[in-house]
């Protein structure tokens, strides 16, 4: 799983029909750090997520699925969010504090 | 998934045989700001998609199994077009 802050949504009215009804995030990889780590990816939000919540992903398409509840077993779902990170803390100290 | 641009069109006549009739394009991955990111790839296209457009397209198998033979053998698929992109703090600290 990748830990990720939720920075942005995407329209997009033509897409594969598993893609339906369900909320398309952008969202950027952070490390331990709080560090941008990566290029920003696009995840189905499982779980209700908005813009600035942290965010933990599944970026293997056979839990994505599971994630999301996908009826379609063979869904082309490569990454999903499914969990919002609470508190996240590291030897550093506290990374992450939901407000 | 991850954001691309479509920059052509791939013909290829000697293929797998599950990937007949399967529209092949050049895509080169980018940034939300539209900034190239990386090298560019082949993808199947499952929805239509056109030159110049920007599209999110699934990595690895998943990617293939909007086909009609949903195992062939993909890496990458386009999966959607994009008609907005909301990005309201454009990245600061990501110089990758």
């Amino acid at each position: 799983m990748i830990l990720a802050r939720v920075v942005g949504n995407v329209v997009a009215t033509q897409k594969n029909k598993d893609f339906a009804g369900k909320k398309l995030l952008l969202i950027l990889p952070i490390d331990t750090q709080g560090i941008p780590a990566g290029p920003e990816l696009l995840a189905v939000d499982g779980v209700g997520a908005g813009e600035g919540d942290l965010v933990v992903a599944i970026a293997e398409g056979g839990s994505a699925r599971q994630v999301v509840k996908s009826k379609n077993p063979i869904a082309p779902i490569d990454l999903a969010i499914a969990g919002i990170v609470d508190i996240a803390e590291t030897k550093n100290g506290t990374l992450y504090l939901y407000k | 998934m991850q954001l691309a641009k479509v920059i052509g069109t791939v013909v290829a006549t000697c293929k797998d045989p599950s990937l007949t009739g399967v529209k092949l394009l050049a895509i080169q991955p980018v940034k939300p700001s539209g900034k190239n990111l990386g090298a560019p790839i082949v993808a199947v296209d499952t929805v239509g998609a056109g030159y110049g457009e920007m599209v999110f397209y699934s990595r690895g198998k998943e990617g293939g199994m909007a086909l009609p033979e949903p195992f062939a053998p993909v890496d990458a698929g386009i999966v959607g077009i994009i008609d907005h992109l909301y990005r309201p703090v454009e990245e600061r600290n990501n110089n990758q």
